[in-house]
């Protein structure tokens, strides 16, 4: 029943311009960084060829490029999720999928799904760039399978916790902006991080991206990632039987 | 074709402390058109919803073809097809993609999949709409593939909220045809306001009024009594503000 929630979400993605035009959009910025990466690094090499264990071009062009993309699908993630819930609930057909016999969790874990299918298809084209320096180098692919990783338990996160605000209303508009708010405060706990202490690292979202994206894959941060989905999988699901009880 | 397909017993709906639904029992044998009737805002929908799932009851029970809704609502709701008021329509999908969508939902097997679709068609009048965007339908198709969304399953009991809102004479006419012949094989449920569908298409009516039931019987029992039932409901509910300021 997952696969027929799952089947009708990508559906409806691929069949709005909305998915195409963030696709492109996406694709074109972080091709963009990357190119740029591409420049500055062809001008740097022959001082690194001075130094006696110079950093790669993995570790110099791709993992900058993933760090941005993390930051890119933190805009982005609202935009996605805002219709999933706001929009049945607005349209009154919700009811559809709550007169038939299918449970709240495969109702809610399918739509997630679909956001992971999609950011799947951002993260394979992200690969994919990184792995064109192979036409003129050899990569570190231990260091992108890590990035990667941690890239799609951070879009992981983004899904569930828009997914939750998507339910909270039945505005998709308010559901995007209130999902973006609480992104920017993500963003701006990782800022402060920087300087402050500890306790700060531990909850900020993008601090532990950033040991995947040095290839360091902490058990710690691996269940930070599935902690937080799984929690905001479970108040979306408690908001919508929530509902079924109280009306 | 006297087995019972759904049975509610004592069910009472609270909104914060106000009672919505108080005290309602129905029971429906296979086969039967049962008309909820009721002034606006005397607990219709909201006992809909109960009997669908989609809204749970404060206290009492609900069994469709012998399975507790409340316990098992996945086998409870697999015999159960549901029209709400505003028909849960996705404007962006063809009537063809909803209806395999609604289908697939309710576990209908895949190779009957294409009959299926044909047959619901035929039946509520849409075959030469099946490539159609529903948002380009007019009121009345876009309530037809509503109730077709509703039998596509073939499910024993039928629940339609006010099915004839917004279609023009000779729909309403096609409509109630329609609501007959899933009455031969299925229990009906519907709710409306307009008396005339009810002594069209109904044998048995229950009257609501302020959340309780003020009549529960069959449409024969009345005729034999040689009561109208516009008599009857007007007696029964008028006794609310405005019937007062008359």
């Amino acid at each position: 029943m997952i696969i027929t929630i799952l089947r009708k979400e990508l559906r409806v993605l691929f069949t709005s311009p909305l998915a195409w035009i963030l696709l492109t959009l996406i694709q074109l910025v972080l091709t963009w960084i990357f190119l740029g990466l591409l420049d500055a690094f062809l001008q740097i090499q022959s001082q690194l060829l001075q130094i006696a264990n110079p950093p790669g071009i993995t570790e110099i062009i791709v993992t900058p490029v993933f760090s941005m993309a993390a930051i890119v699908l933190l805009m982005v993630t609202p935009l996605l999720s805002m219709r999933l819930l706001a929009e049945e609930q607005r349209n009154h057909t919700l009811t559809l999928l709550v007169s038939a016999p299918i449970s709240m969790t495969d109702i809610v874990i399918g739509k997630f799904l679909s956001l992971i299918v999609f950011f799947f298809i951002i993260i394979t084209l992200i690969i994919l760039l990184g792995i064109s320096l192979l036409l003129g180098g050899t990569l570190d692919f231990g260091l992108l399978l890590s990035s990667a990783i941690g890239l799609f338990l951070v879009a992981a996160c983004f899904s569930a916790l828009g997914l939750y605000i998507s339910s909270l209303t039945g505005q998709p508009v308010i559901a995007a902006i209130s999902a973006f708010g609480v992104s920017l405060g993500m963003w701006i706990i990782d800022l402060a991080a920087n300087e402050t202490n500890r306790w700060l690292h531990s909850i900020s979202l993008l601090k532990h991206f950033e040991r995947f994206n040095q290839g360091l894959i902490d058990t710690f941060s691996i269940a930070y990632f599935i902690l937080f989905t799984t929690a905001f999988l479970v108040l979306t699901i408690r908001r919508l039987d929530g509902e079924r009880l109280h009306g | 074709m006297t087995t019972i397909t759904l049975s509610a017993q004592n069910l009472c709906r609270n909104y914060g402390s106000h009672a919505a639904v108080r005290e309602i029992s129905l029971q429906l044998r296979r086969g039967e058109v049962l008309g909820l009737l009721g002034p606006n805002g005397a607990g219709k929908t909201t006992t809909m919803r109960m009997l669908t799932g989609n809204l749970a009851p404060s206290s009492g029970s609900i069994e469709i073809c012998g399975v507790d809704l409340l316990d098992k609502p996945q086998e409870a709701k697999a015999h159960l097809g549901f029209l709400p008021e505003i028909p849960p329509l996705y404007q962006d999908m063809t009537v063809d993609e909803y209806l395999l969508f609604a289908a697939r939902l309710h576990r209908v097997n895949k190779q009957a999949m294409p009959t299926v679709l044909n047959n619901v068609k035929q039946r509520c009048g849409l075959e030469d709409h099946g490539k159609y965007l529903i948002v380009t339908l007019s009121k009345g198709f876009q309530q037809r593939v509503g109730i077709a969304q509703a039998i596509i399953h073939n499910p024993d009991v039928v629940i339609l909220d006010e099915p004839t809102v917004g279609l023009d004479p000779n729909q309403i006419r096609e409509i109630r045809k329609l609501i007959r012949e899933l009455g031969a094989s299925s229990s009906v449920i519907l709710s409306t306001h307009i008396l005339s569908e009810v002594e069209n298409v109904c044998d048995r009516v229950q009257i609501l009024h302020k959340g309780c039931v003020m009549l529960d019987e069959t449409l024969a029992g009345l005729q034999q009594r040689g009561t109208c039932l516009e008599d009857v409901f007007t007696q029964l509910t008028h006794n609310d503000g405005l019937g007062s300021l008359i």
